[in-house]
Order: structure tokens, then sequence, then C-alpha cells
């Protein structure tokens, strides 16, 4: 009972992790088949840094009101990053000194394939057919390791809250979109540095902005191939993404497939594991049982010349026993024939 | 630590710093449950995951690996005269594991829907839902695997604990499945976060280092724990676990040299694959080296000098040394090597509310520990069990 009772349950932990991965695969098409998928692109070199956006968001998202107000500009000094209260910031880099800043809005980028989807074990983060990335509170244990796990480092937490904590993050005005309006901070920036529309035609966009202005920008879309692409595309003046601190190394590879490898092990160490492990068992207890009849072997073979010795050696006691035996009745007859003589020939003196 | 027989001696050092950080615990567990984690923890929304992740969860699976090594070696691997030591070892894993969770239900936001990932809605890409997976049976073979021990301390129940005795063998190997599956995706729940975990310790090998390291960390725990329990328990065992005793701490002293020295070339290895020697001449080089020669290569050595001599002092001694070490690699990967590229002002350092609750479930492992062995025949063979296979 017991083999087949935990073969049986690990076929069925095989199964559901098995069937886990085919439902990977599937939704990984799925994302590249998303052919309506839609997106924002920023022009880091149009952004004046004038917070129409984060004060759009604010509104939209019936966040709540900041210490500071959205017009006081001074908050662009320090660099600041989104949280559970402001789901989008601008900052304010100076690459060269001496020359204007540029100022870079920061939001959840809605990767293609997102990495805190990926990360999350109750599926509360889903790649919405809009382009979105939506995040389902009811769901939510509150783990964290979505935040863990953006690359980018927008997931948010409500510290504060002792019973309903959620993760906050831009939903790229996910309620708006499925009205057909534009996003509340696209809508709202004066200087046309967002723009909404289909993932693709964006980056037709983008390149079309890189190569008409020579020279001005950075040649590369950040967020065409990072982590395996995002909805979010970001372009900006030169000399670098990194002078407005983003990270420019992130690779192309999408956090699915960081830890796909190690998914494709559990179905192999759950196959192998119980072969060779009940194999091992065997051959210890098979060793155990040679030994045993080994050791019995050597018992009985040493009980066998110990008996067989034993034997002879009463034998040869015994036949020293007889021919003494016979010896000693030889002298007793002797001495008793020699008496009687002896008797004799008294009996005749007398 | 011994006030059961004497009496009246409850104020002892031990149970009054005990008594201290029980009160505190309670305190901090008020103020996390009414009033959240930002009140009584350092995190951040750059920092999800402080020390009850890194110590609580991280250390506390690693070190609980001493139930499926020393089961597998008596079970599978036929090493019969280390059976004394099995009961102790599963014990120790079983509490082990229930504190783990235990302690979850501090760190997560919403303790009351940690059964949601397995009853409720399956993230089945998330590295996370394995583990928890993993865990959730792990606790429960380890519960099956115990509870012989409780059923022959409240006599009466023989049937079923015959029915549990019977079931070892698939326990074991069920155990030992599952051990490799989640003491591995530990380590590759980092897998995902390359932008974020220093170079020297992010590799592809994540889950095979945090495998391999856990044999010998489950091994050193054993032999450490044997050695306290000594001290303290002595006149609780009975002849065939301290005949088993010193025999299984030289056996698994030299198990655990060897495995050290392939964790050893594990490392030197992903360096090389990755080529990430550049990386050792700088800070975090440095300290990456403290790990792997400080406390690895090295104690890997005194393990196999203490096995060559039989130097049972030198083998409890890097014992302890190899917990330390484990307890450093698992601290360096979650906390230390996470998040290096952050400014300094933006990393994070555990609150004092952290620190109190991660002692306080130490102190109830230590405390429910002592009191099931004092009571059930953990380091003995209870009397009516005597010609009994478990």
């Amino acid at each position: 009972m017991k083999r087949r009772h935990f073969l049986g349950l690990l076929g069925a932990a095989g199964v559901t992790l098995g069937s886990g991965a085919t439902a990977k695969a599937a939704s990984l098409g799925d994302v590249k088949g998303l052919p309506n998928a839609g997106g924002v692109l920023f022009d880091a070199s149009r952004c004046i840094g004038c917070r129409k956006c984060e004060a759009a968001c604010n509104q939209v998202n019936d966040l709540p009101k900041p210490a500071k107000a959205f017009d006081d500009l001074t908050v662009l000094d320090a660099t600041r990053r989104t949280d559970a209260k402001t789901y989008t910031i601008v900052n304010k880099y100076v690459p060269d000194a001496g020359k204007p800043p540029v100022f870079r809005k920061i939001q959840c980028n809605h990767c293609m394939e997102p990495a805190c989807a990926s990360a999350c074990f109750v599926a509360a983060f889903k790649k919405s057919e809009t382009g979105a990335v939506v995040y389902d509170p009811d769901v939510c244990v509150g783990c964290r390791y979505c935040m863990v796990a953006c690359p980018f480092n927008i997931p948010a937490y409500e510290y504060d809250k002792a019973f309903t904590p959620r993760v906050m993050k831009c939903t790229m005005c996910q309620p708006r979109l499925l009205e057909g309006k534009l996003p509340g901070c696209v809508e709202a920036c004066p200087k046309e540095a967002l723009v909404f529309g289909k993932r693709r035609e964006l980056l037709n966009l983008a390149w079309d902005r890189i190569g008409g202005n020579p020279g001005r920008y950075v040649e590369h879309v950040y967020g065409e191939r990072e982590m395996g692409g995002t909805s979010w595309l970001t372009i900006a003046p030169k000399p670098s993404f990194a002078a407005l601190g983003m990270d420019e190394n992130l690779g192309t590879t999408s956090a699915p497939e960081l830890t796909s490898g190690a998914l494709a092990a559990v179905p192999a160490v759950a196959g192998i594991w119980p072969v060779l492990l009940t194999g091992l068992y065997a051959i210890s207890k098979r060793k155990e049982k040679i030994a045993e009849s080994e050791k019995q072997a050597a018992v009985s073979a040493a009980i066998a010349k110990a008996s067989a010795d034993a034997e002879a050696k009463l034998s040869e006691e015994l036949a020293k026993a007889e021919v003494a035996n016979k010896r000693r009745i030889e002298v007793e007859v002797k001495k008793a024939l020699e008496a009687a003589a002896k008797a004799g020939e008294e009996g005749e003196d007398a | 630590m011994s006030t059961e027989t004497q009496k009246g001696t409850l104020f002892t050092p031990w149970n009054i710093v005990a008594g201290i950080i029980l009160a505190a615990g309670v305190v901090v567990t008020i103020m996390r449950f009414t009033m959240g984690l930002g009140a009584v923890t350092n995190l951040s929304d750059n920092n999800p995951w402080g020390i009850w992740i890194g110590f609580d969860l991280l250390c506390g699976v690693a070190l609980a690996a001493g139930g499926y090594t020393t089961s597998a070696a008596c079970y599978i691997f036929g090493f019969k005269r280390f059976h004394g030591a099995v009961r102790p070892a599963i014990l120790t894993a079983f509490l082990g594991y229930a504190l783990v969770v235990f302690a979850l239900n501090y760190d997560v936001g919403r303790p009351w829907r940690l059964p949601y990932p397995i009853f409720y809605q399956q993230g089945t890409t998330s590295i996370l839902f394995e583990v928890g997976l993993c865990v959730f049976i792990y606790l429960t073979v380890l519960f099956l695997e115990y509870l012989p021990a409780a059923l022959e301390w409240k006599r009466g129940f023989d049937k079923y604990r015959d029915i549990l005795v019977k079931l070892t063998m698939g326990l074991t190997i069920l155990g030992v499945i599952l051990s490799t599956l989640h003491q591995s995706s530990l380590g590759a729940l980092y897998l995902i976060a390359p932008s974020k975990l220093h170079p020297l310790w992010y590799t592809p090998y994540l889950p095979v280092m945090f495998f391999m390291s856990s044999m010998f960390a489950g091994m050193s725990m054993v032999i450490f724990e044997g050695t306290l329990s000594h001290k303290h328990f002595h006149h609780k065992m009975d002849d065939e676990y301290n005949l088993g005793y010193e025999d299984l701490q030289m056996a698994f002293s030299k198990a655990a040299a060897w495995i050290m020295a392939g964790y050893l070339a594990m490392k030197l290895l992903g360096l090389a694959m990755d080529n990430r020697w550049q990386f050792l001449g700088t800070g975090y080089g440095a300290w990456w080296l403290v790990e792997v020669v400080g406390f690895v290569a090295l104690p890997c050595y005194a393990y196999a000098v203490a096995y060559r001599d039989r130097n049972l002092k030198l083998a409890r001694f890097t014992a302890l040394w190899t917990v330390l070490g484990i307890v450093l690699n698992r601290f360096n990967v979650s906390l230390v090597a996470f998040n290096w590229q952050l400014p300094s002002v933006d990393r994070y350092f555990p609150s004092a509310g952290e620190i109190i609750i991660s002692l306080f479930v130490v102190t109830i492992g230590v405390i429910a520990f002592r009191f099931i062995v004092t009571r059930m025949p953990i380091f003995y063979v209870h009397p009516a069990y005597k010609d009994s296979s478990h």
C-alpha cells in the first residue's frame, strides 16, 4: 500500500505542476499574439517635469492627497519611487552638469511576460488583453514575492494596514481603457511626452523619432526587449538610459524563462527519486540479506565444524577411554587372577 | 535547563531569559496584528523581505534538513545503527517546519489566506507555489513520522501507531522527494531577480546549491543538536541511542566533508561558468571569500580531520561552525547581496521588533522540544515497544 500510495500522490503532484508548465507555455503564446495589446510611449526629451501626470493619476485613481501639492516642483529635487499612495512619479536627472535637466516618469511598465504574474503563487496578477497588468486584491496573500521579482522595483505595499494590506501599482487605468478612455496621465500631459496606442505602432513611432532626429536620442527603445519586452516604452535623449537611473543590464530574458528550468526539474525529481531511492533501499536490503545469509552460513559451518570436531574428539576420547578401560579391566582381571592364584597357593600350603 | 528534577527552581537564568523573550514576543505580536507590518518592521517597498524570510524561513528550513538526511541514512541507505538518532532528528525537523509556518503568519499580509495558493487559486508558474505546496505536504509527512512517539506516550493507540510505523519507508522516500524539491526551490526563488542579486551569488545553480547545502546543514544540525541534548537530557537516553550516537557523529562528519567538497566545487564551477572572477577583487568579493573559504572550505577540512582522527570534539565544534556558515549563506543571498545596487540609505537592517519575533520563534521551538523529549520516547525506546522496528 505505502509505495503505491506515495507514487500516486507524486503522480498527482507531477501532473499538477506539469499542467502548470503547459498552461504557462500557452499563455506565452497568447501574450506574443496579443495583437491589440496597448501601451504607452514615453519620450523623456519632451517631458518638462510639470507633474500634471502625477496629479491626474492621483485624481482618476482616487488616491490620497499628497503632503505637498502637485504644482510644488521642489519635490523634484529628491529622487523618489512609487509607493502605495502614488502610482506614478517624475524624477529629475542632470546627465551633463551645466545643461538643462532631463525628467523621467516612473510607473509600472506592464511587462509582456510580467515577473509579478510569474512570481505570484495565487495568480493575483494577470496580463490583460488591453496590455495592462492587473492585480486582484481579493486573492492576494500579501507574501510580497511580486515585489522581490519585479526588475523595475514598482509594486508597493500597504505596510500600514493590519487587515487589508494590498500591493499597489499603476493599472494603466484599466477601467478607463475598458471604457475607451485614455490613461489619466496620457490625457493630462501638456507636451505629448506620453502617447497611448498599440504597442507595435508605438515601436514604429519610437524608431521614427530616433531615426528622424539624428544625434538626439539614445538609439534604443527601452522596453522593446528588456525582460522579454514591456508595454510601456521609453526613449531618452543622449547620453544614456543609465543617466536617468534606468538599469541597462536587465537582459532580454523574460521572468518566466528565468525560472522555467527550475520548474521543469520538478517532474524529473518527482519521477527519478522514487525509482532511485527504492533501488537504493532494495540494494541495501539485499546487502543486508546477503550479509545475513553469509553470517548464517558461516555460523552453521562453524557449528558443523565445531560439532564435527567435538564428535571426533569424543570418539577419540571414547576410543581412548575404551582402550584405557580395557587395559584397566585387563589389569584388574590379571590382578584378580594373580590374587586367585596366590590364594590357591596359600590354600595348598595350608 | 534541567528544572524538571529540581523542585522550586523555576527561576533559572535560562527560564528568566526565555520568559522575557516570550513576553516581548507577545507584545510585538499584538502590535503586528493590530497596527500592521509597518509598525514593527523595517520592511519597505524596496526591501519587501527581511529576516522573517531570510532567517525564519530560509535558515529554518535548511537547518531542519536533519530530518530527511537522518531518516534516509537509516531507512533507505540501511545504516541501522543510526536508528536511535532518527526520532530526535524527525522531532527537530517537525518542530522546525511547524515554526517556519508559524513565523510565516507574521510575515505575510493576510495570513488567514495562506491556504489560498493550495486550495483556492493556484499560481503554478510560481516557484513560491512549489515551495508552499512542498512545505505543506512535508509538514504533514513529518507530523506522521513524529506521531508514533506521541502515541507511545499516551498509550492505547497501538493500532494507529502500528499503521504509521508500517508507513515509515514510504514516508521517508516521500520526505526525500519533497525536501529535494523545496530545499532547492528556496534557492530558485531568487532566480527571477538577476538584476537584484549580486553576480557572485546569482547563478543558475542556486537551486542545486541550496539543496546540497541543506544536506550538510541538516547533518551538522543533527551533530550540534545531539551534543546539546547530551548535555541536558542525558538521563533520558538509553543504551541504543548512546551507542549509535558517537558513531553517527563521526559518520555525518565524513559525509558532510564530502558533500561540502562537492558544494565548494559547485561554487567555483558557477564562478567559472559565468566568468565572475573579476568580482573577487571587490568588497563583495572579499565577503564572498569569507563565506566560501571561511565557512565552507575550512569547516569541510575540519570535518575531514575530525573523522580521520576520530576527534569528536572537533566534529562538534565544526558542526556549530557549519551551522553558522549556512546562516551566513542564507543571509547573504536574501539580505546582504540582495538589492546590492541600492544606495545605502535604502538598504535594509532588521528592526528590534523583527529580531524579537525571530528570537520568540526559536524560544518556542526550544521549549516545545524540551517539553516533548522530557515526556515522550524520543531518546529512548519505550519499554513496551522494545521489539518494534521503528
